[in-house]
């Protein structure tokens, strides 16, 4: 053993003795209701837009995944994370607009980071055009909801808000059928092949969203749809109860934050529930061996269109909220890019589990819209300060190089994410557990030599 | 009463014919063997037989209905299931998840009732575990319920496939090399187990396999592929004295000197 080794070793025991201090009696009470308040007070008592509080912002929204992974009582979970998701961040919302739209838009994209992991990471079908049933929803409500209706059924003028919530359950059907749409042609694919095919129909819808202006104009083309329709705000007589004096954008983003949370609640409900049913256990042994599952009776057709239905139907949802959200949805909003994107939080965080899933999408959702790019404006104003940065680096250029690496950095020290499903975890390791019997080498039938003639 | 009834089944992969015009009655309630020198044909043939393979010409008759050209789950769902030559297990589910997979076909739950966890898709789920466990225990793997199927010991995950091809209540199991790569302990174990499925189950048995002591064993009747082509069929006896048997294992030589080496 190296010294290197024994280190390593010692630092690994310490972190145990220390995982099993913090894990025994009410001491994961107290240090979770700790940093609890530490960051709860930290936000609310300083609101400024900052590097600091962006920060802030990241503890508290790891602060969700301590409390799912403490040794505590289920209640006692759930009244923290109630209280902080539903007071906490929308005080701090109220104090500071600007964050509660990123983290809106976080859980948004923990939604369809959802619906891709039953493709991705339950059935095992890699689909790299996933952003097309998201586009979907979102056209479907932008066209609907402007005067874009009138010129696809003459006479008839855009829907008001309050359709809003009807177009809910119509973007998932309407996702549900693009997904078995685009399923059908991929079913006999596999792997690499598959993934090929759905890049290629993802891009067949953008490319329709920019081209469908004419012969008749159904998605105004590259120029995209603005003044979306937005729902009625019934709730702002309650903000006025509750005696917040705040202007309509800040109800609005107050609004979609909970209808995002509430979304995102029944996600992680329907997808849990699918996943430990019959349902997700098919989806599990198409993964592992399609052979064997059809030949135990899985009809494979039918359980992996269902997969991209049920992933395709969140993006539909979620694309509905995304363009009221937005009021203004173009073409280059559905791109290859974000296909990827929404893939790499599911790897990022780890392929088919639902919390590693999540944390993936509220990580790269904030590396994204917030942490990079203050990052690369705090780094010009120390340049712009003289500190030596040579001046053809321009940070702004380059923080998407910093994602780059994070993503290396990841699949080769963590390739099973950062919250694995249990199963996964084991494939990826397989050389840390003790030799399995199934892994020796078995022995050929003796019977099976046929002997030379004449030996 | 005939079970199965496989009649002038010819596969071909394009110039190669794997199997040729074999046809096979397996009555209900027996225990049949079918055997050969490798690459004769007898994993095609359970191929064909169980939907992964088309036939490329004759019919299958099972129970009555005809199931040539028939899905693989449909064919499962029918009542005829099989274990691999290769062990194919979903070696990240676990030991008591691989049963409950095999009873896909006989559980109802679908979407909207598996959403709203309705009281019967509860229900059915925890009859479906009692099921399992059952089955398990059939195979003395209970205890190692909530392993991961890829850690258990090779004779285990032998087990295990024939406990999850239980769990899709078949009528007639098909074994493809059950005890291959076992040694004598587990081989007789396996040849227990085996009969137990017959004689405690009352299912109709087929198997693949390449050691004698357990085909002259356990068998009722034995047919012999080589080539492709049927060269034998009959009782243990009449097979261990077949020239033809002989010959296509031992070559034309050893024919000569009689069959007593056939089973070595």
């Amino acid at each position: 053993m190296t010294a290197d080794n024994r280190q390593a070793g010692q630092f690994t025991s310490l972190w145990a003795q220390l995982r099993a201090t913090a894990g025994r009696g009410p001491a994961p009470y107290v240090l979770t209701l700790a940093y609890a308040t530490i960051v709860s007070a930290l936000l609310l008592l300083n609101p400024t837009t900052g590097l600091g509080t962006d920060m802030v912002v990241v503890l508290f929204l790891l602060l969700m995944f301590v409390i799912y992974r403490a040794p505590t009582m289920l209640a006692f979970k759930l009244t923290l994370g109630t209280i902080l998701l539903g007071v906490i961040m929308p005080v701090f919302g109220v104090l500071n607009p600007f964050y509660i739209d990123v983290v809106t838009k976080a859980g948004m994209f923990a939604s369809l980071a959802l619906g891709l992991n039953v493709v991705v990471g339950f059935a095992g079908l890699l689909d790299l055009g996933y952003v097309a049933f998201f586009a979907v929803g979102a056209y479907l409500w932008g066209i609907f909801s402007t005067p874009q209706i009138s010129n696809i059924v003459p006479g008839m003028v855009p829907l008001n808000g309050s359709w809003f919530w009807l177009f809910l359950a119509i973007g998932l059907a309407v996702g549900a059928l693009f997904g078995v749409l685009l399923g059908l042609p991929v079913l006999r694919l596999r792997g690499d092949y598959l993934a090929i095919v759905t890049l290629g129909l993802g891009e067949v819808i953008r490319v329709l969203a920019t081209n469908l202006d004419r012969p008749v104009n159904i998605t105004n083309g590259a120029q995209g749809i603005k003044d979306v329709g937005r729902p009625p705000l019934f709730v702002e007589p309650l903000f006025k109860a509750l005696g917040l004096n705040i202007s309509v954008i800040q109800e609005y983003q107050l609004y979609f934050y909970f209808l995002v949370l509430l979304i995102l609640a029944l996600t992680v409900l329907v997808v849990y529930r699918l996943n430990n049913s019959r349902i997700g256990r098919a989806w599990t042994a198409i993964r592992e061996d399609e052979t064997a599952a059809i030949a135990m009776g899985v009809p494979l057709v039918r359980m992996k269109l269902l997969a991209f239905a049920v992933g395709a139907s969140f993006a539909g949802t979620m694309g509905v909220i995304f363009s009221a959200l937005q009021t203004f949805i173009n073409p280059p909003t559905f791109d290859l890019l974000r296909s990827i994107g929404i893939l790499s939080m599911v790897i990022l965080g780890g392929m088919g589990s639902i919390p590693g899933t999540m944390l993936g999408a509220v990580i790269v959702t904030l590396l994204d819209l917030q942490l990079l790019p203050r990052i690369a404006s705090e780094l010009s104003i120390l340049q712009r300060r003289g500190v030596p940065i040579p001046s053809w680096f321009d940070p702004a250029q380059y923080q998407r190089l910093l994602f780059g690496l994070l993503l290396v950095i990841m699949m080769i020290f963590r390739p099973e994410g950062l919250l694995p499903e249990d199963r996964r975890r084991q494939e990826l390791h397989q050389d840390d557990l003790p030799a399995p019997a199934a892994e020796q080498e078995q022995p050929a039938p003796a019977a099976e030599a046929k002997p030379e003639p004449g030996s | 009463m005939t079970l199965l009834h496989a009649h002038h089944i010819t596969k071909q992969f394009g110039g190669l014919t794997a199997v040729n015009d074999v046809s096979l009655t397996i009555d209900a309630g027996s225990i049949v063997s079918v055997i050969g020198p490798n690459g004769a044909g007898k994993t095609t043939f359970f191929n064909v037989l169980t939907g992964i393979y088309k036939p490329t010409k004759g019919t299958i008759t099972f129970d009555g209905k005809e199931i040539a050209g028939l899905r693989p789950d449909q064919i499962t769902t029918l009542g005829i299931c099989r274990t691999f030559q290769n062990i194919r297990l979903f070696g990240t589910m676990t030991v008591l998840e691989n049963v409950l997979v095999g009873m896909h076909a006989r559980l109802r739950a679908s979407l909207w009732p598996t959403i709203f966890n309705t009281p019967v898709v509860r229900a059915e789920e925890r009859a479906a575990r009692d099921r399992a466990r059952e089955l398990l225990t059939f195979v003395h793997l209970d205890d190692k319920r909530s392993q991961l199927a890829r850690n258990l010991p090779y004779g285990d995950q032998r087990r295990l496939e024939i406990a999850r091809a239980l769990a899709t209540s078949p009528r007639l199991i098909l074994l493809d090399e059950p005890t291959a790569g076992m040694n004598p302990q587990e081989t007789a174990e396996a040849t227990r187990l085996i009969s137990r499925l017959r004689d405690d189950l009352g299912l109709t048995v087929v198997l693949i396999e390449h050691d004698m002591r357990v085909v002259m064993t356990i068998s009722e009747r034995i047919t012999v592929l080589d080539y492709g082509t049927k060269i034998a069929e009959g009782l243990p006896d009449e097979i261990r004295a077949n020239p033809r048997v002989i010959e296509a294992y031992l070559g034309k030589g050893a024919a000569a000197h009689g069959g007593e080496q056939v089973e070595g």
